[in-house]
């Protein structure tokens, strides 16, 4: 054996430590990689060893490379080995490793289950932490299943460090089992009361978690957390409770009301920073819910919040300026103008060196532009993007200057020609990403803004004929910033009479390569080079110009060829439309005929912006089944294919959703199979005139109709009828105008490309003052006729064109189809909740229902008497697997179970199980009465508590005052009770026992008299008191007293005494008292010793009475029986303790074993405080509405009792805390029977 | 929701991960690289919130990091930290390293992950805050060092000795071979 040590000491010299390997891997930097290898080889071998210090050791090390990057799955069966471990090191080594790689697909866990509850339910209050940590790491939906009734039950350890982990737990285990959540929340939501600040954190900290996701299903708990943020001293805890109500304050607009006050005072009186930010998060969030409610008067919050967060931000502390202003975002919402008294210091931030600060007070710019600045802010931001090291925030810039110029439909914007400049400015940053955002932009701008179209398609036509700058660079880059692009061939097609040099924006774009264009691209360059043609045709045709009519159809049937074998299957469609079109136009020009009429009316017509959700706010027409076939059959041929395909593609231009035109039969026109473009054209080119609505939708009949009758419609979608904008741009254009070739005006650039915003700026600094001046008044005006529709703006421009210059902006949101629905309903719902967190929203208030509840497997339940209550409630166990209880499962009725159970077991638990019986009823109707509330409006007592706001402290008051006027009456007659207390520690300082105590009592505070029995004739009362010599002897005093109208004789009591009690004997061994008589209305007190073996237990002896009445000369013999019951509560002393001590006294190990009870009572709770102070001997540490804590010492050794008392409508929870856990449960238990007497 | 701690040092080496999510092995390094470009280019006198980080967040989450000396501590939070409380989180997370190491420097950190591991399994659990009050931390971790040595007691003697003659560093290792019988030898201090 000696030997055998030694061999293995020896293996163990030559095994590495952790610190060996560690060392080892400095000392091999070179070569890092193949000492590990050899290092994992060794580590395999010790695997293999029986020991498990060994073992431990491997596993250790493996824990460390794992964080060096190294898999280390391959050993989680060696993981579980250690994890075995009966020594607490080893057991923590494995159960690290396990955290740092188990997870939800090592497989090796199911193996785990025993292992595990067997490590939570230890009796090492470590091995059970580590366990529950680890657990925390790893738990899957099976360990979350299995093990949900066992961290339940751990929620009554007596020690707060394995209650707080357990609370923990149980968020991990309602994430991956969300089956447990229903059954185990009164428990969780009991914690929130729990005697340990560290366990009431935990749980305040699971459920913000729960209530941050579904914050609706939390709101009842409202209450609860309102009286513990009003009482608590807890910072983390506060933290947690304030951010909770920031997440219920929009669903309850009244609970927001009731929040400001206390944060307001907690705003001023804190002096922890993070509070205090919280705190004014909370109030930014009530005042967001407010103000979108009933406008209340709120200005003095919001001062106090801009005020407060002015000095964050105007802190040295980076920090706390970062936070200022992220919250400055919120508030910037709801109340811009308050925000606007620190542009100056945000704007300095702007210029701050941490890119966090600057991105933040980015946000903020939104509140500080205004139409007279924002050209000065944008130029700054300008230049930051030009200096911008980072893609990151050089990006952010971007959208941000974008998002604040085009906010509101352009709100701020009066100088149009200056935004289009910037945004061209923009498209020379490079590698940014969003090239769409500015091509986006551009095509809205010029859409909107009719007098801003020479300008900007005279910038468009510039960077369309140099495109090739453009597209250099890098494939990414490419993509991104030649999206904008698009939008200037888009422009330069659609608005062509604003073209100076309409060939040479042609031939540009004929020369475009399909190869470096992306196909979406070049499609919208094909459709708008037709309009370019189409243009510059007709105005050849006019002037009987065929050399340039010849050239120009040369030009095209040269270059056009080419596109055609664009990979884009919608660019090669368009070329090859266009192609087919251009065939039939030479033609007729070759016999000198003029066509140029026609072809322009197929890019006839005027475009406006519409709404980005205008498409799905089409309502379905009546009649109209989408879901039915429309043709009889369906037809497979390759067109179905290519249209899918097509489909598919154009579903990435989001772009051109905006411009979608709707409605309108030209665009329809366009859409339909370009193959037959041309002879549609040729049908229905009457058609192209100004619509009315009510032509509108004789043309969607009429259109129906034809789609009804084309064979080719019936191949898409079913839908198909219902998306007349799926080619959206395709545009329709007049050619009323003038070609403005001739207009030349001078070009600002000089270089090849694009225009600066400087050079704009340049040219334009002298003419902008007056220009500004006149726009505003422009807006103004514009804003007041803002319609919805079309029509209502041009009106107003009508209304207005004395000013020509100045820019007419279309600022509706965009065209809505007819009678679109104006609801915003289909955005909702989407708050980004995960699979994961939907499962967890559930109604908690509903009542359970019977095959709602935790199962759990028997094996390791706790049996101890005292542990066995708290295991009921929702909890019940899973019976056991054998057959005839198979059967009662199958009943589905856990009353029957239940009943069927305990047939085998012991008394005191079937008393313990009516009780949790009763309980759940009780609990069940309280949810009843939640849900039928809910039902009917809100949630149950909300209302009230929403509504109550003053009372409370109105009641508050009128009982400080009640309390005063008492302390004066007393100060003059002093208390001789205090005094007279047995302990000599109650000291007539103590407030709360001078407040709380009503006047001395003739015979003492615990002598009063309590009624044992009675019948008609005898009454008997009896109290208890402590024999002062022997601290396990009490003293009952029973009073007989004759009621009736005869002499009583021969009056005896017995007792039957118990192990536990006995009558103490008086010398004669008599075990019974006599009095020999009591006349009528007479009354006698017999003394009465019991002495107790055990001062921790209630008693409860039973009796009887014997006597005989002398009625006249019969003598009758009665009897009567009683139960005299001697509470633990007797055998403990008043004892006062300062809150402070009382607080550490909680904490310590001294009391770490409790019990609770709840009953319910309508007795108000002064009283039933008092109750307790008189006949308990509790004295009261602190008390506050509705809760008290109390304290007492026993009066053998003097040990401490604590209790907690909290009262709930008209329930009553007792918590207590003792070292001793039998006494604690007997004392819990009488306090629960003395509150719960009427 | 704490997603992450990541405690690396001035060049990126991890000396402590702990993700309260899964990620594979692979992802774990990538996330500490990309994290480590994000915080090192930073000057010290900014501040400590950080967002970004495609790997590792979201809109939601913001790393929130202190920089001592040769180390970052890095956490990755969502919104329902508070960034403050992080923040003193982390101070009292180092102080507990301060106390329990005396005088902590990288090297504790570097050969003692373990108990690093352990410490923090006192703060957090399962990415939630379990205990801020430093007392009952260290209260609770001197507890179980008591375990410790009392499961060590005279078993792990020769272990330590080893590990001690090792550090020494001296040729005649083999010759010191008895050591581990001496009992005297178990109340050596491990000095490595």
């Amino acid at each position: 054996m000696a030997l055998k040590n030694i061999r293995s000491n020896l293996d163990r010299l030559f095994d590495k430590s952790l610190t060996d390997l560690i060392r080892g891997i400095r000392n091999n930097k070179d070569n890092e990689a193949r000492y590990i290898a050899s290092c994992i080889e060794e580590i395999k071998m010790e695997l293999k060893q029986d020991s498990t210090f060994i073992k431990a050791n491997a596993i250790e090390k493996l824990a460390y490379l794992q964080m060096l990057g190294y898999d280390i799955s391959w050993a989680s069966f060696n993981i579980i080995e250690v994890m075995v471990s009966t020594k607490y090191t080893e057991k923590r080594i494995g159960y690290l490793a396990a955290a740092q790689s188990f997870h939800d697909s090592t497989e090796v866990l199911m193996l785990t289950t025993n292992l595990i509850r067997k490590d939570i339910n230890s009796a090492n209050m470590y091995d059970c932490g580590v366990a529950l940590g680890g657990l925390a790491c790893f738990v899957t939906p099976d360990l979350a299943r299995d093990l949900a009734s066992d961290i339940v039950n751990l929620l009554t350890s007596s020690r707060p460090y394995i209650r707080k982990r357990a609370v923990l737990l149980l968020y991990k285990i309602f994430l991956k089992y969300p089956d447990a959540l229903r059954p185990t929340f009164p428990r969780l939501k009991e914690k929130l009361e729990d005697a340990d600040p560290g366990v009431q954190s935990a749980a305040v900290n699971v459920i913000c978690e729960l209530a941050r996701k579904n914050p609706k299903n939390y709101l009842t708990l409202a209450p609860v957390f309102f009286k513990l943020m009003t009482t608590s001293s807890n910072n983390w805890m506060l933290i947690k409770i304030i951010k909770l109500f920031g997440a219920l304050v929009p669903l309850e607009p009244r609970l927001g009301k009731k929040l400001l006050e206390p944060l307001t005072n907690l705003i001023n009186s804190t002096s922890a920073m993070s509070l205090l930010y919280e705190c004014i998060n909370t109030v930014i969030a009530v005042l967001i819910s407010t103000s979108a409610g009933t406008p209340g008067d709120h200005t003095t919050s919001i001062q106090l919040c801009v005020q407060k967060l002015g000095l964050l931000i105007e802190d040295a502390d980076q920090n706390l300026k970062y936070l200022g202003l992220l919250a400055m975002g919120k508030i910037l919402q709801t109340h811009p103008k308050a925000v606007q008294a620190h542009k100056d210091i945000v704007l300095r931030c702007l210029d701050d060196r941490d890119e966090s600060i600057r991105i933040r007070s980015l946000d903020l710019l939104y509140g500080m532009v205004s139409k007279k600045n924002i050209m000065e802010i944008v130029k700054k931001l300008m230049e930051h993007v030009e200096h911008a090291e980072g893609s990151h925030y050089r990006d952010e810039l971007l959208s941000r200057i974008i998002s604040i110029c085009s906010y509101n439909n352009y709100q701020y914007i009066t100088n149009f020609e200056w935004y289009i400049s910037v945004l061209v400015e923009l498209t020379k940053v490079e590698g940014t990403k969003h090239g769409a955002k500015i091509a986006e932009q551009i095509q809205d701008v010029t859409v909107r803004v009719e007098s801003i179209r020479h300008f900007s398609v005279s910038q468009m036509a510039l960077l369309v004929e140099n495109a090739n700058l453009l597209l250099s660079g890098s494939a990414q880059q490419r993509s991104n910033i030649s999206e904008v692009l698009l939008a200037a061939a888009w422009i330069c097609g659609e608005y062509s009479e604003n073209v100076r040099d309409k060939p040479s924006v042609l031939e540009a774009m004929l020369k475009a390569k399909p190869s470096l264009m992306p196909g979406h691209i070049l499609s919208v360059y094909v459709q708008n080079i037709g309009k370019l043609y189409a243009a510059l045709i007709s105005k050849a045709e006019e002037e009987e110009d065929w050399d340039a009519v010849d050239s120009l159809d040369n030009l095209m049937m040269s270059k056009l060829p080419e596109l055609e074998l664009a990979e884009h299957l919608e660019a090669q469609e368009r070329a090859c439309t266009l192609m087919a079109m251009l065939k039939v136009i030479e033609m007729y020009h070759s016999r000198k005929e003029k066509v140029a009429e026609e072809v322009a009316r197929l890019y006839e017509g005027e475009l406006n912006p519409v709404a980005t959700k205008a498409q799905r706010k089409v309502p379905v027409p009546d009649g109209l089944d989408l879901d039915s076939w429309i043709g009889d059959e369906w037809e497979e041929s390759a067109s179905e294919s290519s249209e899918d395909e097509t489909e598919k593609t154009f579903g990435q231009m989001k772009v051109r959703s905006e411009f979608a035109n709707f409605g309108g039969p030209p665009k329809y026109d366009s859409e339909e199979e370009p193959e037959k473009g041309y002879q549609k054209m040729k049908t229905k080119k009457k058609e192209h005139d100004e619509i009315t609505s009510a032509e509108l939708e004789k043309r969607r009949q009429q259109r129906e109709r034809e789609i009804q009758s084309n064979p080719y419609y019936v191949k898409g979608t079913a839908a198909a009828p219902k998306r007349p904008n799926e080619f959206p741009v395709a545009p329709k254009r007049e050619e009323n105008g003038e070609s403005s070739q001739n207009l030349s005006i001078q070009s600002p650039l000089e270089i090849p490309g694009v225009v600066g915003l400087s050079r704009y700026m340049e040219q334009q600094d002298s003419t902008l003052t007056w220009k500004n001046a006149k726009k505003e008044k422009k807006k103004e005006k514009t804003k007041k006729g803002k319609g919805k529709k079309k029509r209502a703006a041009e009106e107003s421009s009508s209304d207005e064109d004395e000013v020509a210059i100045v820019h007419q902006v279309n600022r509706n949101d965009g065209e809505m189809p007819e009678n679109a629905k104006s609801t915003d309903d289909e955005d909702e719902k989407t708050n980004g909740l995960t699979d994961e967190f939907k499962a967890l929203d559930v109604n908690l208030d509903e009542p359970l229902r019977p095959d709602e509840i935790v199962r759990g497997p028997q094996a390791y339940v706790r049996q101890s008497a005292n542990a066995r209550p708290f295991m009921q409630g929702p909890l019940q166990p899973r019976p056991p697997t054998t057959g005839p209880q198979k059967v009662i499962t199958q009943e589905q009725t856990t009353k029957k179970k239940v009943a069927k159970k305990k047939k085998n077991d012991v008394e005191t638990v079937e008393s313990a199980e009516k009780k949790m019986k009763k309980k759940k009823k009780a609990k069940a109707q309280l949810s009843n009465g939640a849900t039928s509330a809910a039902t009917s409006g809100n949630v149950f007592d909300m209302d009230n508590w929403l509504d109550e706001e003053n009372v409370v402290e109105e009641a508050a008051d009128a009982l400080k005052g009640e309390k005063k006027s008492k302390k004066k009456k007393k100060l003059g007659v002093p208390s001789r009770e205090a005094y007279e207390e047995p302990s000599g520690v109650c000291t007539p300082s103590n407030p709360f026992q001078e407040g709380d105590t009503p006047g001395p009592s003739p015979i003492g505070s615990h002598s009063h008299l309590s009624s044992l029995a009675s019948n008609g004739d005898l009454k008997a009362d009896y109290s208890i008191s402590v024999c002062p010599d022997d601290p396990s002897t009490c003293l009952v005093k029973i009073s007989l007293s004759n009621e009736g109208t005869n002499e009583m004789k021969g009056i005896e009591i017995n007792l039957c005494e118990t192990l536990n009690a006995r009558m103490a004997k008086d010398g004669d061994g008599d075990s019974s008292l006599k009095v020999s008589s009591i006349s009528p209305n007479d009354s006698t007190i017999l003394p009465l010793r019991v002495t107790v073996a055990s001062t921790a237990l209630s008693q409860k002896i039973r009796g009887s009475l014997t006597y005989f009445v002398q009625d006249g000369d019969n003598s009758n013999s009665e009897k009567l029986d009683f139960k005299l019951s001697i509470p633990a509560t007797t055998f403990l002393l008043s004892a006062t303790i300062g809150k402070e001590s009382y607080g550490v006294l909680l904490s310590s190990d001294e009391i770490d074993l409790s019990a609770s009870a709840t009953c319910s009572s309508p007795v108000p709770f002064k009283q039933i405080v008092q109750r307790i102070t008189q006949k308990a001997r509790f004295t009261v540490v602190e008390e506050v509405p509705g809760a008290a804590s109390l304290y007492a010492t026993t009066n053998i050794d003097n040990r401490p009792v604590a209790v907690l008392v909290k009262k709930t409508g008209d329930s009553i929870q007792i918590n207590g805390k003792s070292g001793d856990q039998q006494m604690i449960s007997s004392i819990v238990d009488d306090l629960r029977e003395l509150c719960s007497k009427k | 929701m704490i997603k992450a701690i990541l405690v690396f040092n001035n060049h990126g080496k991890p000396r402590l991960l702990k993700f309260y999510q899964h990620y594979s092995e692979e992802q774990q390094q990538q996330i500490v690289r990309e994290t480590f470009q994000l915080v090192s280019k930073r000057d010290d006198n900014v501040c400590n919130f950080l967002e970004g980080g495609t790997l590792i967040g979201g809109n939601d989450y913001r790393l929130i990091y202190r920089h001592y000396a040769t180390l970052y501590f890095i956490f990755c939070v969502d919104s329902s930290e508070s960034e403050l409380g992080i923040l003193d989180l982390i101070q009292v997370f180092v102080e507990t390293l301060d106390r329990c190491f005396e005088n902590v420097c990288e090297l504790d950190l570097i050969f003692h992950v373990d108990k690093v591991h352990h410490i923090l399994g006192e703060l957090v659990m399962g990415g939630m805050v379990l205990e801020t009050n430093m007392s009952e931390i260290l209260l609770r971790i001197q507890e179980q060092e008591k375990l410790e040595k009392q499961e060590a007691g005279i078993s792990a003697a020769p272990a330590r000795a080893v590990s001690a003659v090792k550090s020494m560093n001296l040729p005649q290792q083999i010759k010191d071979l008895k050591l581990p019988d001496l009992p005297g030898l178990s109340n050596l201090k491990n000095a490595f």
